[in-house]
């Protein structure tokens, strides 16, 4: 098991090894501040990485990089053999199988939660209204709200509104699902709800990203846990080995300061 | 004195002695106020209605003889101007005859609004009904056709006219102003955003006067010989880049108060630029901007008037050639008044309407 930054580390049953996101080099800069120095990471297919490290440690910029939120000045993005660039056609390419979930949702306010679900299916995908609202229903029995279908985002909960974000992202039926932060914005008592959803979906073999701090979801479903530190990535391995013996200081601090904040 | 606003249930009286007799300085005041505004309205009641004159005779060519009126011109208003010259103040110099023709463009413009209010009818049918409408006014005001004599727009005018340069002028402005506002706003494209300020910024600069001079007036000379440039349809012209530069301020507010993450989610998920500016974007930052999109509307709608300077016979401008008629002269109020009166009734509609949209997007979005 090796613990170097851009190794698909892992022989879970299951994982074929083949590189869904490759990430070589990368650096972006805001102005002089260089927030991704060589960020190298191999995410393999059905591979589920968990990206911690502290705030501003550039994190969430590296998984904005992977669908193009945020544009990378040096290095290559591959995403499911696709490489990031200013080509237009590959970006849609690469997007309609990204899914992605924000920490402040992003619902859509002025649509009801089954028009959030089906407005990619129907205009992204080109799917016929009636599909794309039978399969907009169907991930949300997955994520146990379908009774919400016709209410509108301000009238759920913090709680159900990611889970609508997660199954917003599904419906596009992406082969990547990107997490960002997705529970840091909920109340703690809703934070589980969220989880579980991430859980079963993690069991079902999506290849996942997420930046998060919880360090239990952490060791249940990851892969590999990638630490970051200033814009880089400092250590990363299977989350047992990174939890228990971290080998770098700044792992150490950041591991004792969540564990203090827990 | 705002203690009892909460109270659903407050008697009258309970409701007087709590905010206009709470205290001696307060009592002054109300009925210092109170005094002032019966005087007024007495004073106006009796102007108006006691001592009005509604009719006055005519002599045996058809002459109006206004001697009454003048008799009581310092205590009662001369309502007879009003039977005498609204034809001439609602059509200006439209034939006579064929007056019925812009009446009916006023209908249909009332109507088309009523259509367009209705939200049950916001669809892209709605683009068609307005196509077709201005069409049928197009035909009725011109004529030329189906037995209908020809009418040239010089002798258009009045309450028609305000309306044409209203609905027109808006109707194409606001998605201008919206075309611009997002161009103003572009980052892949820094030629059409800096063609986009410097349009907002030069067509602001200056007032629209001196557009209307400059479209009527100064453009033509700069055409060459023989190419004749339409008074009313320059001032048009002037009328919608100068209304789409102030609506397209209006909608970047409303862009620029949306969250990023609204345009971000909308990225991810595949859609592009045009599919998420038109289902995520503008629905959002245009319900945002509802007031002060409504108060710019209103603020056109009167600012139409202005067109009176270049000799355009707007509404304003039919009224005021009708008081200079010199049996008339000297009843200005009257007609005054009367056109405060129609320009208001479309006013206060739209700021009805407005308000009306707003409560019902408010509900159903239910925060």
């Amino acid at each position: 098991m090796s613990q170097t930054a851009d190794a698909t580390s892992i022989d879970r049953p299951g994982l074929t090894g083949q590189p869904m996101i490759v990430l070589d080099k990368v650096n972006k800069w805001y102005g002089a501040m260089h927030v991704l120095r060589d960020v190298s990471l191999t995410v393999a297919e059905k591979e589920r990485v968990v990206v911690c490290g502290p705030s501003g440690s550039g994190k969430s910029t590296m998984i904005r990089c992977v669908n193009r939120l945020e544009t990378h000045q040096t290095g290559r993005i591959v995403v499911d053999g696709t490489e990031l660039t200013d080509d237009v056609r590959a970006l849609e390419t690469i997007r309609r199988e990204v899914g992605m979930v924000f920490q402040s949702f992003n619902l859509f306010p002025h649509l009801t939660i089954l028009q959030n679900l089906t407005l990619a299916p129907i205009w992204v995908r080109r799917m016929p209204k009636a599909e794309a609202e039978e399969l907009a229903m169907s991930y949300l029995r997955r994520v146990k709200i379908p009774e919400q279908a016709n209410k509108y985002p301000g009238q759920l909960s913090g709680g159900q509104q990611q889970r609508v974000a997660i199954a917003r992202a599904l419906c596009m039926r992406p082969r990547i699902m990107l997490f960002d932060e997705p529970t840091s914005a909920l109340d703690p008592e809703m934070i589980k709800e969220v989880l579980d959803v991430m859980i079963e979906l993690a069991e079902s073999g999506m290849t996942m990203v997420c930046v998060t701090h919880e360090m239990g979801f952490a060791r249940q479903v990851a892969d590999r846990v990638v630490f970051m530190d200033q814009g880089e990535i400092v250590e990363s391995g299977p989350p047992a080995e990174l939890f228990e013996n971290p080998r770098t200081d700044r792992l150490r601090l950041f591991l004792s300061q969540i564990l203090r904040g827990h | 004195m705002a203690s009892t606003r909460g109270l659903a249930q407050t008697r009258p009286i309970d409701w007087a002695r709590a905010n206009l007799f709470n205290s001696w300085w307060s009592t002054a005041v109300t009925l210092l106020l109170a005094w002032g505004i019966i005087r007024a309205l007495w004073g106006f009641i009796g102007w108006a209605f006691v001592h009005a004159v509604y009719s006055v005779p005519h002599a045996a060519d058809g002459a109006p003889d206004t001697a009454p009126c003048r008799a009581a011109q310092e205590v009662g208003a001369c309502w007879a101007i009003v039977p005498e010259k609204y034809r001439f103040i609602l059509f200006a110099f439209y034939p006579y005859d064929q007056q019925w023709r812009p009446a009916l463009c006023v209908v249909l413009f009332v109507a088309l609004y009523a259509v367009s209010a209705n939200r049950r009818f916001w669809r892209r049918e709605l683009g068609l009904i307005w196509i077709a409408t201005l069409g049928v006014v197009a035909l009725l005001m011109w004529g030329g056709v189906l037995g209908l004599p020809y009418v040239p727009q010089y002798q258009w005018g009045g309450l028609p006219l305000t309306l044409i340069l209203a609905t027109l002028g808006l109707a194409v402005a606001f998605p201008l102003a919206v075309l611009v506002a997002l161009g103003r706003r572009s980052t892949a494209m820094p030629a059409v955003r800096l063609l986009c300020i410097v349009y907002v910024e030069l067509i602001r600069g200056a007032p629209l006067i001196a557009w209307l001079f400059m479209a009527t007036v100064l453009f033509p000379l700069f055409m060459p010989a023989g190419v004749d440039f339409d008074k009313l349809l320059a001032a048009q012209v002037a009328i919608i880049l100068f209304a789409a530069a102030y609506l397209a301020e209006v909608v970047r507010a409303g862009l620029q108060a949306l969250p990023k993450g609204q345009s971000e989610a909308a990225d991810a998920l595949g859609l592009r630029y045009w599919q998420k500016t038109r289902l995520i974007i503008l629905p959002q930052a245009l319900r945002l901007v509802i007031p002060p999109l409504v108060n710019t509307f209103i603020g056109f709608f009167k600012d139409t008037s202005l067109v009176l300077i270049v000799g355009i016979f707007d509404l304003l401008k039919a009224g005021t050639t009708a008081v200079a008629d010199p049996p008339w002269q000297g009843f200005g109020n009257e007609v005054y008044l009367l056109l405060a009166v129609i320009y208001f009734a479309f006013c206060f509609a739209m700021s009805r309407y407005s308000q009306g949209l707003e409560r019902e997007l408010d509900r159903s979005r239910r925060h």
